[in-house]
């Protein structure tokens, strides 16, 4: 009996093989090509050919700026990213942490603006594509996070007031056309922000409502101009994506454009390695938040992550449902349907995307780990988290298997070969 | 499902890549199968059904997607149709809906929720999001005044997507 169910084991299988046999020579695809590595399984193929840069659609309008794809909105922001008139000391602009020849980052663990901050700071291209932004989501568009670093006490450091009194200043013709007249600023201080210092805040208090609706109203346009400007960052093609076009095609020297280690990584990185789990689509990310156990930097003050910025963004009067959106309530259904109360948040970041991410150490949220070698180790390993739980898990060889192994998350077991092969293959995303 | 107990595939460069009996050239794609099976796919014996009694049998609870296939990662919306176990529609039901990926350890990344009675024991369910494929849990628990509390689970497997011809 049992040897007929091997056998009927075997015949299906050789059935499954014949059809992806079949299937690949309808579609011109080589899936099981005996010249080259590329036998890749029907699963594999589609997770591979996911990746695809070309699979990537259009970033999704943002109804809460209205200006996002106006030209002379995209050159006066690109103006405003660079302006380092717009802080507190004159020496840091937006292209400060986000510096245009280091894929609009920094290489530092932490930002470094007019003082140090807590977090790494993230590449912004393909930003258009996130629903929340910075590593906890405490922003829910690019326009609203534009203005969250300018007013920061250790990045820009500066205050909505000053820079309002910039923009008459400097740009203020380009703004005109955009927004339409500035309101007469010649009465108000030259400092003031609901957010900035003691004396800032009261000078905030002291200025009457329209006059504090009118500065925010010029700080949220800037945020929108440097926001339509940021979406015009795109990706380009990495090699990655040549040697799938090349796949995809049927060519049959994919193998000159990836080495065989770096396709073993590809397969580990879809297969055993789980990180497509997380690390999905053409940007390599799912634009969620997961605790996955990063060590904090600071031990005795570890970073709550997605769970503290939830009401943060729900309260913040730059949000898509506060008075300065130009979009409806119901076209803010990522803020509708935020999760509040989702107890795996504790601790969590956002998924960072992966394109070019070897070029960019030190990886994690606060630049914690210092090489690939040792992220991927991370997740062999996938240590207990310091707050909240670790989504991730480990093997336990003292304990005997429960049965309902099934209902949670497979360690990921990597030898130290694979975990060489994956680390080079995060090397082919540029 | 152990990956500890699957082992290595070997993958041979073209130069040193024996040749294999047609057996084992079927065999080798099979293991790779079931490693891939060990990280992507759901539990074979899931019940995929999308309409099914309560735990209770107080309701039988249909549900759909509005469009289909659902796209990874977008908001997007269901109709959940709720009737007593006899056929008839229920009305003026409250439904709290929860969910998320018990492989994975994580919920839904949004926080859906019924908006709207649509009639004859419909209901939109809106701000439903599944951030990556794999096994997906739908929690539903209906209240009604006439028959009370009760929930159903609902399993859905969100698939890769069909890839956009460049």
């Amino acid at each position: 009996m049992l040897k007929r169910i091997e056998m009927i084991a075997i015949y299906s299988a050789a059935l499954l093989v014949a059809g992806a046999f079949s299937a690949g020579d309808a579609s011109g695809l080589s899936l099981f090509n005996s010249r080259n590595l590329e036998r890749w399984l029907p699963e594999e193929f589609a997770a591979i050919m996911s990746l695809r840069l070309n699979q990537l659609p259009a970033a999704p309008a943002d109804p809460s700026n209205a200006v996002e794809n106006s030209a002379a909105a995209i050159e006066l922001g690109r103006r405003l990213f660079a302006d380092a008139r717009l802080s507190s000391n004159s020496m840091v602009s937006c292209a400060s942490c986000h510096d245009p020849a280091k894929q609009f980052q920094d290489d530092r663990p932490v930002g470094q603006g007019v003082g140090t901050g807590g977090r790494r700071s993230m590449p912004i291209v393909g930003l258009g594509h996130s629903p929340w932004l910075f590593w906890d989501g405490r922003k829910d568009s690019a326009w609203s996070q534009a203005v969250g670093p300018l007013e920061d006490a250790v990045e820009h450091g500066g205050n909505r007031m000053a820079y309002a009194h910039q923009i008459a200043a400097h740009y203020r013709s380009e703004y005109v056309a955009l927004f339409g007249p500035l309101p007469d600023l010649g009465s108000l201080p030259a400092n003031a922000s609901p957010a900035g210092t003691a004396v800032e805040q009261i000078a905030w208090q002291s200025m009457d409502a329209t006059s504090r609706d009118n500065v925010s109203r010029i700080y949220a346009n800037m945020g929108k101009a440097i926001a339509a400007f940021e979406k015009t960052l795109r990706h380009s093609p990495s090699r990655l994506d040549r040697y799938l076009d090349a796949v995809s095609k049927g060519n049959s020297t994919p193998q000159t454009i990836l080495s065989p280690q770096e396709i073993n990584g590809l397969r580990l990185f879809v297969g055993k390695g789980q990180c497509i789990s997380c690390h999905n689509g053409p940007l390599l990310t799912d634009q969620q938040f997961h605790n996955t156990g990063v060590p904090p930097r600071d031990s005795m003050k570890p970073d709550r992550g997605r769970a503290a910025a939830v009401p943060k963004v729900l309260q913040d009067e730059f949000n898509c449902l506060g008075r300065y959106s130009d979009a409806k309530p119901e076209q803010c259904n990522e803020l509708r349907f935020i999760a509040t109360n989702d107890p795996h948040m504790e601790g969590a970041f956002k998924t960072p995307g992966l394109r070019g991410v070897s070029l960019r150490p030190p990886y994690m949220h606060a630049g914690q780990i210092a090489t690939l070698e040792d992220v991927v180790r991370h997740y062999v390993n996938a240590p207990h988290a310091a707050l909240g739980h670790s989504e991730l898990s480990h093997l336990h060889p003292e304990k005997k298997p429960t049965g309902k192994e099934h209902l949670e998350r497979q360690p990921i077991v990597l030898s130290e070969a694979e975990q060489r092969d994956l680390v080079s293959f995060l090397g082919t995303l540029h | 499902m152990n990956h500890s107990t699957t082992g290595d595939v070997p993958v041979f460069p073209n130069r040193v890549r024996p040749r294999y009996t047609k057996a084992a050239r079927y065999a080798v794609p099979l293991l790779l199968t079931a490693m891939l099976s060990a990280c992507m796919t759901p539990p074979a014996e899931l019940d995929l059904a999308l309409s099914r009694p309560t735990l209770q049998q107080k309701y039988v609870v249909a549900i759909q997607p509005m469009a289909e296939p659902i796209a990874i990662n977008a908001l997007h919306s269901w109709e959940v149709k709720v009737a007593t176990p006899a056929g008839a529609p229920v009305l003026r039901a409250n439904i709290a809906v929860d969910g998320g990926m018990p492989q994975h350890g994580h919920g839904l990344p949004t926080q859906p929720r019924v908006t709207r009675e649509l009639g004859d024991g419909r209901y939109l369910l809106e701000g439903m999001k599944f951030s990556m494929t794999g096994w997906w849990e739908i929690k539903l628990k209906v209240d009604t005044a006439e028959a009370g509390t009760d929930a159903v689970t609902f399993n859905k497997v969100i698939s890769l997507p069909v890839p956009v011809k460049s």
